[in-house]
């Protein structure tokens, strides 16, 4: 990371933005007759044309349902879907393709870990640790779970600027706990949590791990095989491909002995009516009829992630991510919030005097999209003591160019607002 | 700007930056919270009732100028009324901002200053932002001790 930081330092980097941005249609459509500027990717991504290319095709020329039938198009299809699998296990440094799971999304892939793993670990007066940055996806599922197994919900606190204080994580991580889970990319505040160094401390002392690695992966190269953790998880539609889809890294270990998640079609060995056996997984856990064209387009969306290399990426958007925080941090009257040293994508900011949904409005008539609200991380908002932040996020194929329209937008607030 | 300026009107920002009937009323008989999940804004409607008129009300909350607003301008139109007429507002308030433009008229012209939202019809999103604090008040003449939602 520090070699390619420095490798692209000035504005030449060797990552060519304008030819990324040329895959991605949205981009160049206007909004209320002005160019967009898409600064809500922590949301939800745009899509390149290779991904939506891999759906279409897939419906217009081999669609059929996968892993049933012994027709051609049932053959085609399986074998896209399995491509696909194989694609994301790549990707993310997997052991094997059978340790990707498809799911939903990353709150599909944690519901999974909670509701098997976590019932067959988690007992009665145990706890489970999660961090004060955590996505509403990742306490809910785990509240469910302590309520039904009588267990306790633990915090690992941050500071001020959105970072994990270590020592109070290290002291949460006991004999109780039974569980570690923890955002890689806070999509509120853009912290990067020490992913590999969290997981060696709570393995050291024989806790599993589990990441939401959803913000991550858009940004940064992903290796799962270094971090170290037991199960990681992935939404398709933050990674530039489809929505509905997203893939759940288990070791093959814990996926060999988890019962299943849902019951169906497709998770069987042998089913008569007095029991039924289990496939082995993958399949052990993708019950029905899967998101066939989903799971294709989203490793088109990894094909597109690979043909970048991601620590240019990352460079990149370390370069765009200083620019915006030198740009909003001159504005008068504007408080970024979230100010960690390892940061990725996201500038959350407040105004003073102006709420957050009339700051998304008047952006929005300027053809600016950002995200205005809780973010689905309502604890982290009564940490820093607000009902909501305007939050400007960033991917791969924005530019310093939206960060100053971002800030004439923030001017135009003033306008308005006096 | 045109549109942007039909939604923020000067007495919308107004109200926004000096909300009028701001704040804890003591001796309220009637309390209700209003909550817009969407955005986290919590609102608290608090009123005196006498027989069936609004003898007294104020709010206290956070939200953005649309909410603050309305529930700045609400509490001025509908303090000194009755009941039914507070119901008959809000009916004419909600008609305002997702009803058939090209029917307005009668409803409209007793909403006087309500009118104002009129500009919000062209932000559909922001339509739960005017009505949370009317939702808040419902629930507080309800009186079922339940939190009004916009969702």
């Amino acid at each position: 990371m520090t070699t390619a930081a420095t490798s692209v330092d000035s504005e030449s980097s060797a990552f060519d933005v304008e030819s990324v941005r040329r895959q991605f249609p949205a981009l160049s459509r206007e909004v209320y007759g002005k160019p967009l500027v898409y600064l809500d990717s922590a949301a939800s991504a745009q899509k390149p044309e290779v991904v939506i290319e891999a759906e279409l095709s897939c419906y217009r020329e081999y669609y059929a349902n996968v892993h049933r039938g012994v027709h051609r198009f049932a053959q085609l299809s399986t074998d896209a879907y399995e491509a696909a699998r194989q694609k994301v296990s790549t990707f993310i440094g997997a052991g094997c393709p059978r340790e990707v799971v498809f799911v939903r999304g990353t709150t599909e892939g944690i519901n999974l870990v909670a509701s098997t793993f976590g019932r067959q670990r988690v007992g009665a007066g145990d706890e489970v640790l999660i961090t004060a940055m955590e996505h509403h996806s990742n306490i809910v599922p785990w509240q469910l779970l302590c309520e039904q197994q009588g267990a306790k919900l633990v915090v690992a606190p941050m500071s001020q600027s959105g970072e994990l204080i270590w020592d109070e994580f290290e002291k949460r991580l006991t004999k109780k706990t039974k569980l570690l889970s923890f955002v890689h990319v806070s999509n509120a505040l853009g912290t990067i949590n020490p992913a590999a160094e969290m997981t060696a401390a709570a393995q050291e002392q024989g806790i599993p791990v589990v990441i939401d690695g959803a913000q991550a992966a858009p940004h940064m190269p992903i290796d799962i095989a270094s971090i170290g953790c037991d199960f990681y998880t992935l939404s398709g539609h933050k990674m530039f491909g489809p929505s509905g889809i997203g893939a759940l890294y288990g070791k093959l270990e814990h996926l060999n002995t988890m019962p299943p998640y849902q019951g169906g079609g497709e998770m069987i060995r042998t089913v008569t009516f007095e029991k039924s056996e289990w496939a082995e997984p993958p399949a052990k856990f993708e019950a029905g009829t899967p998101n066939i064209a989903g799971a294709i387009g989203m490793g088109a969306a990894v094909d597109f992630l690979k043909s970048l290399d991601m620590a240019q990426v990352a460079a990149y958007e370390a370069e765009l991510l200083e620019y915006g925080t030198q740009t909003l941090e001159a504005i008068p009257g504007l408080t970024l919030i979230g100010t960690a040293q390892n940061k990725a994508g996201v500038l959350s900011f407040l105004i003073d005097g102006v709420h957050a949904h009339d700051i998304g409005t008047i952006l929005d008539r300027e053809g600016i999209a950002v995200r205005a609200g809780h973010h689905c991380a309502q604890p982290v908002m009564d940490f820093y003591g607000v009902a909501a932040t305007a939050r400007a996020s960033l991917a791969l194929y924005n530019t310093k160019d939206d960060i100053d329209r971002l800030a004439a937008g923030i001017g135009k607030i003033r306008e308005v607002f006096g | 700007m045109s549109e942007l300026t039909d939604l923020y009107q000067e007495v919308i920002l107004d109200h926004n930056k000096a909300p009028r009937n701001f704040g804890v009323l003591e001796n309220a008989d009637r309390t209700a919270d209003g909550h817009n999940p969407l955005c986290g804004d919590m609102l608290r409607v608090s009123l005196v009732l006498e027989g069936d008129v609004v003898q007294d009300i104020r709010f206290e909350g956070s939200g953005c100028a649309i909410s603050k607003a309305s529930a700045s301008i609400m509490t001025e139109a509908v303090k000194g009324k009755r009941v039914a007429e507070v119901e008959a507002l809000f009916e004419g308030f909600h008609e305002l901002m997702t009803g058939d433009p090209s029917v307005k008229g009668e409803a409209g012209a007793e909403l006087g200053k309500l009118a104002v939202f009129e500009g919000v019809r062209e932000f559909p999103v922001r339509v739960k932002c005017a009505t949370l604090a009317w939702h808040t008040l419902e629930a507080a003449l309800r009186e079922d001790g339940k939190v009004a939602s916009t969702e």
